[in-house]
């Protein structure tokens, strides 16, 4: 296997990009990373889209960007694993450069999710859940992870605020990021006062809907070394299942795909969750992220309430957890979020996150997650 | 909008609770499956979930699916049976300041919503308090 080199990243200003199309928002976002390599040309392309066929009527999305970014004939993939698509683009095309197959790829994300009113979206969201034994029976995505919020709670003595809590942080880091579709900060009073959505779950713990794309170049080493690029490697990679269901898991407050994708790629770049000098992780939901990084090892198992209330997690914590605002205020474009997390930890590897910068950051770790966990993506990057 | 064939499919789980399980394993799967995911077994016994279980999480939903927006705010919990199955399902005839996880409910037939205006009216099992 070879060596991979992120050498490019490219994202835009998120948010509800109403006179823009998805194949705009996509081609002024690639261009942006294929700038930032200082190359024209690939050799194949991967587009994370959780549901582009629901969000705007037009599936062959892949085929369709390529032409529009002026890479025709090259292969182009759509890739879908409904919130965690953008991560499994990075990890197809790390494989396909690992393996020598191609040198030069794109992995990118898109999401356009405003063309269709509120209902719709929520039906699209929601169909990343069982339709027949979820979906039938009346829970919407918000309520899968109030069922684990509420579990959560009873087993750990997890509490409102700390839900809160996450919010507020990462609004506080999203302050900082000029790309963030919501970049203000929001107190604890206002999350656990704000409008009831799946109790005890209100509009402030979720991630909104979001117009946005992200993306990523990526080659060998060794070419990226001879480009004089500042050398971020991806040294770790991780892809795991789960039940869509949740009533179907044994421990329902317990993650295990992202426990197991988290394992595959701890070992593969040989590390340890202490060696990680910064996470940017799935925080569609706050409880999403208390979860996540119980397992993830940042945190003992129950532990990721009082982790986020003590600060652990903070932009100057031990483990800072979503400099970037995460899904809660940079916005979830779903298809797009795992290749946003890449485009973060990049920035902050190569001392470029201005004032979110982490200090000295060397290692970074990303974990996209799909549906209300039944798939999960790692990667561990880090600079030389 | 989906063809009947969509909804009368499932008719002998929603309406029926058919199950199957695994001798092997002591396992019981709903809906059934087509082989054991513990050891593949393929040969699994048609049976029937017990009706009776507890709450071991619930939610209120007030931001519904379009399907069941004259029905919000409504209760949805994951409900384990006396079987060891577990399932989502809405919690319906007691107050949501009621609701507690432990709970003894059990399963009842009841409409779930409609498809349509003049279209299907889709049935399955619903939670009630004990
Ligand atoms: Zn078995």
């Amino acid at each position: 296997m070879r060596d991979v080199a992120v050498i490019g990243i490219g994202m835009t200003k998120w948010g509800e990009l109403w006179k823009q199309s998805l194949r705009d928002i996509y081609v002024e976002t690639a261009l942006l990373a294929l700038e930032d390599a200082g190359i024209d040309r690939l050799d194949s392309m991967y587009i994370g889209s959780m549901s582009s066929g629901l969000f705007v009527g037009q599936e062959h999305i892949a085929s369709l960007l390529a032409d529009y970014l002026g890479q025709l004939p090259v292969p182009a993939t759509r890739v879908e694993s409904a919130c965690a698509s953008g991560g499994l683009a990075l990890r197809l095309g790390f494989m396909e450069v690992a393996s020598g197959m191609s040198d030069i790829v794109l992995v990118s994300g898109v999401e356009k999710m405003t063309d269709v009113g509120g209902d719709e979206a929520t039906y699209a969201l929601g169909t990343a859940a069982d339709q027949e034994y979820e979906g039938y029976q009346g829970i919407t995505f918000p309520g899968l992870y109030a069922l684990i919020a509420r579990a959560h709670m009873q087993k750990f003595g997890t509490t409102r605020e700390q839900l809160a809590k996450v919010a507020v942080k990462n609004h506080h880091n999203g302050s900082k990021n000029p790309l963030a579709q919501y970049p203000f900060e929001i107190t604890v009073d206002a999350v656990i006062n704000s409008v009831k959505v799946a109790d005890p779950l209100n509009i402030l713990d979720c991630s909104p809907i979001t117009d946005g794309a992200a993306a990523a170049i990526i080659c060998p080493v060794d070419m990226a070394r001879k480009m004089g690029k500042p050398l971020i490697k991806v040294t770790g990679s991780g892809h795991a299942t789960d039940t869509i269901q949740i009533s179907q898991r044994k421990d329902m407050t317990w993650l295990e795909a992202t426990y197991q994708a988290a394992k595959q790629a701890y070992a593969m770049a040989d590390k340890k969750p202490k060696d990680i000098d910064l996470f940017e992780v799935h925080d569609c939901f706050t409880i999403a992220e208390i979860c996540v990084t119980e397992a993830l090892g940042i945190v003992d198992k129950g532990k990721g309430g009082e982790a986020v209330e003590a600060g652990l997690t903070a932009l100057d914590g031990i483990s800072p957890v979503n400099t970037s605002g995460g899904l809660k205020s940079t916005g979830h474009p779903v298809g797009a979020t795992g290749i946003a997390q890449v485009v973060e930890v990049t920035k902050q590897l190569r001392g470029e996150a201005g004032e979110r910068q982490v200090k000295d950051a060397r290692i970074g770790m990303t974990q996209n997650m799909g549906g209300s966990g039944g798939s999960s993506v790692v990667h561990i990057l880090e600079r030389e | 909008m989906s063809t009947p064939s969509r909804y009368w499919r499932e008719i002998p789980q929603r309406y029926r609770l058919e199950a199957n399980k695994c001798n092997r394993c002591e396992l019981i799967f709903f809906p059934p499956r087509l082989l054991c995911p513990e050891c593949k077994n393929r040969k699994l016994e048609k049976t029937k979930l017990t009706e009776k279980g507890k709450v071991i999480t619930y939610t209120i939903i007030r931001v519904p699916p379009a399907q069941f927006s004259d029905q919000a705010p409504y209760a949805v919990g994951v409900i384990e049976l006396e079987d060891g199955v577990k399932l989502t399902g809405q919690i319906v005839d007691c107050a949501f300041d009621d609701i507690k996880i432990g709970m003894i409910v059990k399963l009842e037939f009841r409409k779930l919503f409609e498809v349509g205006h003049a279209g299907i009216l889709c049935y399955g099992y619903k939670f009630v308090p004990n």
